[in-house]
């Protein structure tokens, strides 16, 4: 009996498990959030009062508080640390394509061997721990870490430069995670590349600085834009870098968010700041689900 | 001339780039020896920390949340994972298939810090509302985990999918199979290298959450990556390099393995390629 | 009255034969695109049938819509007279060999060849003695054990075949079974898979863009192009009289020249040409006016081609001078061109040992080239 329903519903099955499991742990969640940034903060538990009263019979009454949201608006540490947020996410991608890309390009060009080394190479920090992976540059950048100890001993400089708990420090720490999220897609991109294409230019006279940037970058398009929105869309709502390794003195919006949810237990603000980084991501999403459309179309 | 230029300023790149990501790593191993217990300061060889880290029951107690989290996230989010990579490639146009999409793609980008938030909150009206889950910890971590990680393996899935060729479907179907047998007999063996591998990384997003699971998790429920964290971010602690040591070695171990069974299982096959055009 | 006996090996002449697959009115649009554009077809018990057109042409679609992977958007296919518009691939009488092959990569060749008997629920004793008789016919008998990756292309292709006619189907749809092959083991192949047919008399429909391979193998032929059949007949009707300039150029090549009916005899009809400057007696009689505007089509290995005018008597022939020579070792062509500038294709089989390495004719000799009178083929279309 089991056997035979199972055999005629299958299908439906198949779409009804993960589809519901999508819509109550992953969409439903955001309406909360939502819903509770739009309400009042209140020393209670949960912390915020809730936004439909029932006022008359079936009336309801929808009471709608946009205070956390002006309060965003107003206070000018936040509005500077979105900004923060997205000139250290942006300045990273940069950093990420310009190391990348030549990465990637190196080892698509490399011969069969060398390829599935680097690859590997590049695919074996991704499954270590992101938090040691972070971790590990506290020990190089400290007052007396790696680094200053080798620029005393080699005479460069007399005192330890700070280095830790600055915003170079957060730079560094995000382009060394997510550099790997920037190689991968690039080299996926180019591995399908029709290199003839180069020699055929070269061949009708390009030099090699003409045939990059006529024929290279411009098939490599679709790679850099998926690369860089896998660094740019993570990096904007990073938490642990810049709590590890920026200290106090850099701002980002993902530790406001935390720091307010935890530390302030001011949920209905916590919410406001992440419906307003999901304002932000959100086109940048967008992009990304319709380039991966567009590749997967394109198999 | 051009040639010798561009492959030495991409040699060099690759080089420098390869130096980036391993020496951090490298050095977090080496500290890890030292004796002293100021990290940066060597004060000659020593394992003491590793006795340290093995004595702790605390460490111990997290490891084990958190290897339990992984198997049973790594468990479910390949099976939901796998059925939502196949209603995505094979079943064609449905209702709802649109939305469906995008809340498969959207989990890979968004902020660990929204979602995390966004599902702690769920649980806290779920638990208003119908009384569970009654205490956070083991349970609520392991479905935050599934949540996120059932996208990725449907990424894999999808892909996996869109490369096999349908033809064998449809061979199977030709010869009378029913879809349901043709999903048992054909497609389900030909996903299993694409299964393992979603397994696996489910299995590693979940050892590797911090965010996630400091939002979701409840009093008394730490796992690894939260000890490491709360130990770490006042400063640096040589038993934590220990600990790295341990898992990076773990780790390396299982990717140089499953490399190589790759290799060779590559070299077989080109060599039987080559046996069969003798023929 | 032609001789029953002989509908035996061509049961489309005889007019009371039905047929084994039916297609009505059927067409398949994908969105915007017509893939298949309403065509009518009827394929006889025991044909080895080709569907042969470039890509794109609808012959696939159609040959999946037989399968039953594509459900036409109108019309009807019927089977053994039975209708098949709601019956599903794996309950229909009917198995397919695919371009790929598609052999299961995880199963050996025997599993690969007992899939088929399984699903239909058969004893394992008949399961066993069927796949040993299909591998012993197809010799692949000591490659039982070996998984398809260990196959070479040949071997993989014969796998194919057994298992697709181990389920002894009614017909057997082959999509371009050649295609993968390289050219000498085609050659082979090709006679195997006529044998095989031959053997078990089933109904085998082939699509192919390979026109040589659709001419050896078929029985009948169907030129498709853009979703339609431009002529469905013998490789004999095709070649000789095709009915079109599109399939006499599809099939072969022609020199196409274009005219107007000066005379319409019973037997005969001379067509004036003005590029060549020359006219045309052919001795089948048309059903057009005089006056009427035509193309006359001559295969080039119709055309003699001579350095002396011993055959030049003014009709049917032509001077001109050889504008360029393509020599192929059994054959040369040679490309003509008359003193109106227009160039003629011929080809002449290279009978004597050339002397001294020289060509009988060389670049701008004079030549007369000549063709008989049943040479030519009238189009209207």
């Amino acid at each position: 009996m089991i056997k035979q329903s199972l055999q005629r519903n299958w299908k439906s099955l198949v779409v009804f498990v993960p589809y519901f499991w999508l819509l109550i742990f992953f969409l439903a969640p955001f309406f909360i959030v939502l819903k509770i940034s739009l309400s009042e903060a209140t020393i209670a538990s949960p912390p915020f009062l809730p936004m439909t009263e029932w006022v008359d019979e079936g009336v309801m009454n929808i009471k709608l508080v946009f205070d956390n949201f002006l309060y965003l608006w107003e206070d000018d540490l936040y509005f500077n640390t979105y900004l923060n947020s997205i000139k250290i996410s942006s300045i990273s991608t940069i950093f990420c394509l310009l190391i990348g890309y030549p990465m990637a390009y190196a080892i698509v060009r490399a011969d069969e061997t060398q390829k599935n080394i680097l690859l590997m190479m590049i695919i074996l920090p991704f499954w270590t721990s992101f938090l040691l992976r972070v971790y590990a540059w506290m020990g190089l950048l400290a007052d007396q870490g790696t680094i200053n100890d080798l620029l005393i001993a080699l005479g460069i400089i007399d005192q330890p430069i700070r280095l830790l708990y600055t915003q170079f420090a957060v730079y560094v720490g995000i382009v060394y995670t997510y550099l790997p999220f920037m190689i991968l897609p690039l080299y996926a991109n180019m591995e399908k590349l029709d290199w003839e294409l180069l020699e055929a230019a070269a061949d009708l006279g390009a030099k090699p600085a003409v045939t990059f940037i006529t024929v290279t970058l411009p098939m490599t398009i679709p790679g850099v834009i998926a690369g860089g929105l896998l660094v740019f869309i993570p990096a904007t709502g990073e938490y642990v870098i810049p709590d590890m390794l920026g200290g106090g003195n850099v701002l980002m919006i993902g530790r406001i968010l935390y720091n307010e949810f935890n530390s302030n237990i001011d949920w209905p603000v916590a919410s406001a700041v992440a419906i307003a980084l999901l304002l932000v991501l959100v086109l940048p999403m967008m992009l990304y689900q319709h380039v991966q459309a567009k590749e997967s179309e394109a198999k | 001339m051009n040639n010798g230029k561009r492959s030495r300023f991409l040699f060099t790149v690759t080089c420098f780039g390869m130096a980036f990501l391993y020496i951090p790593m490298i050095m977090l191993i080496v500290y890890s020896f030292n004796y002293s217990k100021i990290v940066p300061v060597w004060g000659g060889f020593s394992t003491r920390w590793y006795t340290v880290l093995f004595e702790s029951e605390v460490v111990w107690k997290s490891v084990i949340l958190s290897l339990k989290v992984a198997t049973v996230n790594a468990f479910f989010a390949t099976i939901i994972g796998t059925l939502a990579g196949l209603a995505l490639v094979r079943f064609g146009r449905f209702k709802g298939r649109t939305l469906f999409s995008g809340m498969i793609t959207a989990p890979l980008v968004m902020p660990e810090v929204i979602t995390g938030l966004s599902l702690l909150l769920m649980f806290i009206t779920l638990k208003e509302l119908f009384g569970w889950p009654d205490k956070r910890g083991f349970t609520t971590i392991t479905i935050a985990h599934i949540t996120f990680s059932m996208a990725f393996v449907a990424v894999i899935i999808q892909s996996r999918l869109a490369g096999m060729a349908q033809d064998l479907e449809e061979a199977a179907q030709d010869l009378g199979a029913k879809p349901f047998r043709v999903l048992t007999d054909i497609t389900l063996p030909l996903l299993a290298p694409g299964m393992l591998a979603g397994w696996l990384l489910a299995f590693t997003m979940s050892l590797d959450d911090l965010i996630i699971a400091s939002f979701v998790s409840g009093p008394g429920a730490v796992t690894l990556p939260m000890l490491i964290y709360s130990r770490v971010r006042v400063g640096l602690r040589p038993d934590i390099n220990a600990l790295a040591t341990i898992i990076i070695l773990v780790v390396a171990t299982g990717v140089l393995i499953a490399a190589w069974i790759m290799f060779r299982q590559q070299k077989q096959r080109q060599l039987e390629l080559q046996m069969s055009d003798e023929d | 009255m032609p001789d029953p006996s002989n509908y035996t090996d061509r049961p489309w002449m005889d007019p009371e034969a039905e047929p084994f697959i039916k297609v009505q009115s059927v067409s398949k649009h994908f969105g915007d695109f017509t893939a298949v554009d309403n065509v009518d077809l009827e394929i006889y018990k025991g044909e080895l049938f080709s569907l042969l057109g470039g890509s794109g042409c609808g012959k696939t679609t159609l040959l999946r819509m037989l399968a039953g992977f594509e459900t036409p958007s109108s019309g009807y296919i019927f089977i053994d007279g039975v209708n098949m518009n709601d019956v599903p691939p794996y309950e229909r009488p009917i198995n397919m060999m695919f371009q790929s092959y598609a052999l299961f990569p995880h199963m050996n060749v025997e599993k690969n060849v007992a899939y088929g008997l399984r699903r239909d629920g058969i004893a394992g004793d008949e399961i066993n003695q069927r796949v040993d008789d299909m591998l012993a016919m197809v010799e692949l008998t000591q490659f039982r054990k070996r998984k398809p990756h260990q196959l070479s292309g040949g071997q993989r292709q014969r796998v194919a075949l057994a298992r697709a006619l181990v389920k002894q189907p009614k017909v057997l749809l082959l999509d371009e079974p050649l295609a993968a092959l390289d050219k000498r083991l085609r050659e082979n192949t090709q006679f195997e898979l006529m044998n095989i047919q031959d053997q078990l008399g089933v109904t085998f429909v082939v699509v192919t863009h390979d026109q040589e391979e659709a001419m050896t193998l078929s029985t009948r032929i169907a030129v498709m192009d853009a979703g339609r059949f431009m002529q469905i007949g013998t490789p004999t009707e095709i070649y000789e009289f095709p009915e079109s300039r599109l399939v006499a150029n599809f099939i072969g090549s022609a020199n196409m020249f274009q005219g107007r009916i000066t005379e319409n005899g019973p037997d005969h009809v001379i067509v004036q040409c003005k590029q060549p400057d020359c006219e045309f007696y052919i001795d089948h009689g048309v059903s057009i006016q005089e006056g009427n505007k035509v193309w006359v089509a001559v295969r080039p290995e119709k055309i003699t081609i001579s350095s002396e005018a011993s055959d030049y008597n003014g009709n049917n022939c032509i001077k001109g001078i050889v504008h360029d020579i393509g020599y192929l070792g059994k054959l040369s062509t040679y490309r003509v061109k008359t003193a109106d500038e227009t160039l003629i294709d011929v080809t002449s089989p290279n009978l004597a040992r050339p002397k001294d390495g020289n060509l009988a004719m060389d670049w701008d000799d004079e030549v007369y080239l000549s063709w008989e009178a049943s040479s030519a083929v009238v189009l209207t279309k």
